[in-house]
């Protein structure tokens, strides 16, 4: 055997243990959640094919279609908020040399922070008075309060508020590696002809930085499209309330699964979420590769 | 110390219940109590955490494993007759005309086909709790809780206090459907008004009527018109009590452990107050039954078990180890207990007590939740909110008997 052969054996020996693993634990699962998703099954007793009878269901089910509108509100308005911020900040904090290993730091610690913790430390200070820091806050300068989680308008931009916060600090730190990669000759080429800082903005960094926005911006869709940590501390009983004006689609999964133990129902919605996730996915990629 | 041949020969059972400290703790004395008056019976009690319980049992008796002796929600019992967990009691050892004459009534909802399954040690219900140091500061009579609904509404007017801003700060009555209130206003508020929750077999919805409406409409006005509370006020009713934010609370027995723990907390415990003369209240218990895994010699020892567990030395045990009610009216109706300036009021309240047979607690609880927050978040007319909660009710109790 030479020397190449004897190399890629070892390598697949031990790429082969980590494929065991996925194949057992994540491609056969989620195979299975298809053929799950055409069956009525309560987990322990036997399943029973029903077709398409699930789909059905869901298709004819209001609160499904409010659980997706709010899974897509979580979308559209978590990732280009969180962009932006992590940009703004990114961008700001690359120019400047004091205190910036500490900055960055305080930037990227909610990242390292339990999701739960975090959600429950949110949930009080979202609180009526006499809990709550912002409107204990507020009343003492006379404002009446805000409802924030017991509303059915505000409770979802109060929940998306602490998620977007715990993935800035990631955001970040790509951001500014991807700042950190930009040829300095261009800025310098830049300055010498004279260009404006919103032109350098636009016309360089903005473009050099492609990939890093590309990449950010579909982990961060996932991310978003997936939430669940965050709604489940945050709401009552972590129902999505109130009125289900914050249940997001994945938590809707949980409860069909682990609480009514509707096994086919929840498999027939993880369906409808994979192919959300996929074709967002492919959208994302084509379109901000090729533009 | 046993002999070591009588250890040997001993018959074992298997007990099981989800764990909470107290219950465990009364569980083991009543069992070292057991196994000194049966030496040739041992039993093992096994725990699990509550969440993971009901599914526990379920998957472990249709597999042929699990427990001789269970221990079950009685909103549980139709499910595992359904999955043929519970073998009825003998007519020998548990006679029907006894048990009707000894228990609270509420215990007939464990009857099936004439026969019972499953007996309580322990029932809890409602009861009004009140703080006696913001009743003072009110210029209320500390010692005279409100009698009727009327009287609470009135109260709950002069125990509450806003700030600059107009806030509350601290709420008349708390209002958590979330909690206890979903049964205060099915069982207790619905029949006060003259109505019923439900049809005599359970199957179908009667709140949906004037009766239904005017109770709602009672429980929903303390928020909206009278606003005397928030809902879910400092997230959970019992936490704003417990921090003297709240002057009236209900509550079940079980809460008398909490209060009693809480420092500065001078509070009494009331009857629930009446309505038009009607006195209702809701009781919920945990039974213990025989599942079919246990035959011969072991059948026998269970039976034994539950007798022992359900006599009236056991109940007091439990009352004064876990503070839950007794089942049996002898037990409950002794002066020393009646009378009990805390679990009295519980006690007397079950005379008149009454037991939802939920098909699905969560959900069930879930329509009252929503009904009061399309009234107090969006708006929505009392009449129109309770309409669409009844259909959903309807909805998972036809669900629930499809199957």
């Amino acid at each position: 055997m030479s020397i190449d052969k004897k190399r890629a054996v070892t390598a697949w020996c031990f790429i082969s243990v980590p494929i065991v693993y996925f194949i057992l634990v994540r491609f056969y699962p989620t195979l299975d959640a298809f053929s799950i998703s055409l069956t009525d099954w309560n987990i322990v007793g036997k399943k029973t094919y029903i077709g398409f009878d699930n789909f059905v269901r869901l298709w004819h089910d209001p609160v499904f279609w409010q659980v997706l509108g709010n899974t897509f509100e979580y979308l559209l308005l978590g990732v280009p908020i969180s962009l932006i911020l992590s940009f703004i900040v990114a961008h700001s904090l690359d120019q400047i040399r004091f205190g910036h290993g500490v900055l960055r730091a305080c930037y990227f610690i909610p990242f390292l922070t339990t999701a739960v913790a975090m959600a429950w430390v949110w949930r009080w200070f979202y609180q009526p008075v006499p809990v709550g820091m912002i409107n204990l806050a507020l009343g003492q300068m006379g404002i009446k309060q805000l409802d924030f989680l017991r509303s059915t308008t505000e409770a979802l931009p109060a929940v998306l508020a602490p998620a977007i916060w715990a993935g800035l600090g990631f955001q970040i730190v790509i951001f500014m590696a991807g700042l950190r990669a930009i040829p300095q000759s261009y800025y310098e080429a830049a300055k010498i002809d004279g260009a404006s800082g919103f032109r350098i903005l636009r016309e360089i960094t903005l473009p050099q930085l492609r990939p890093t926005i590309v990449f950010l911006t579909v982990i961060s869709s996932i991310g978003f499209l997936r939430i669940f940590d965050q709604v489940y501390n945050m709401t009552q009983e972590g129902e999505g309330g109130p009125l289900n004006a914050t249940r997001p689609l994945v938590l809707h999964i949980y409860k069909a699964a682990f609480e009514r133990f509707e096994m086919g129902m929840a498999a027939a919605q993880t369906v409808v979420l994979f192919t959300i996730l996929l074709i967002i996915t492919i959208i994302q990629l084509r379109v901000l590769k090729n533009g | 110390m046993l002999p070591i041949a009588a250890v040997a020969h001993a018959v074992e059972i298997d007990y099981w219940q989800y764990s909470y400290k107290s219950r465990v703790d009364a569980m083991d004395r009543l069992i070292a109590a057991f196994e000194a008056e049966n030496p040739d019976i041992k039993v093992h009690q096994t725990t699990f955490p509550y969440a993971q319980y009901r599914t526990k049992v379920a998957a472990a008796v249709s597999a042929g494993e699990g427990p001789d002796v269970v221990q079950l929600y009685y909103g549980w019992l139709d499910d595992y007759l359904n999955a043929g967990i519970l073998k009825p009691l003998s007519e020998e050892n548990f006679p029907a005309a006894e048990i009707e004459k000894d228990f609270f009534p509420i215990v007939h909802n464990m009857k099936a086909d004439g026969q019972y399954f499953a007996l309580p040690t322990a029932v809890r219900s409602l009861g009004l709790f009140w703080n006696k140091k913001l009743f003072r500061e009110a210029g209320l009579d500390p010692d005279i809780p409100p009698k009727t609904l009327d009287e609470l509404a009135d109260f709950a007017k002069k125990l509450t206090k806003h700030d600059r801003a107009g806030n509350i700060i601290q709420v008349g009555i708390t209002i958590g459907p979330i909690d206890q209130d979903h049964n205060w206003w099915r069982e207790v508020l619905v029949r006060q008004f003259g109505g019923t929750p439900y049809n005599a077999d359970n199957t179908k919805v009667t709140y949906d009527d004037e009766a239904g409406i005017q109770a709602f409409d009672y429980y929903a006005g303390l928020v909206t018109d009278h606003k005397v509370s928030v809902v879910d006020f400092m997230d959970k009713g019992e936490i704003a009590f417990k921090a003297g934010r709240a002057a009236i609370h209900i509550d079940g027995s079980f809460a008398l452990s909490t209060f009693d723990r809480a420092r500065r907390l001078d509070y009494g415990v009331a009857e629930l107050p009446t309505y038009d003369g009607i006195k209702s209240n809701f009781a919920s218990y945990w039974v213990n039954g025989i599942t079919s895994k246990a035959t011969g010699e072991k059948r026998e020892a269970a039976e034994k078990f539950l007798k022992f567990i359900t006599s009236e030395k056991a109940m007091q045990l439990w009352l004064d180890q876990v503070g839950e009610l007794p089942a049996r009216r002898a037990v409950a109706n002794r002066p020393e207990n009646r009378d009990n300036p805390k679990f009295g009021p519980f006690i007397r309240g079950l005379d008149y007590a009454h037991s939802t047979k939920f098909y699905s607690e969560a959900e069930q609880r879930r329509t009252v939740v929503d009904m009061l927050d399309r009234v107090v978040l969006n708006g929505m007319s009392v009449a129109r909110s309770l309409r669409i909660a009844a259909e959903e009710d309807q909805a998972i109790i036809d669900k629930a008997r499809m199957k």
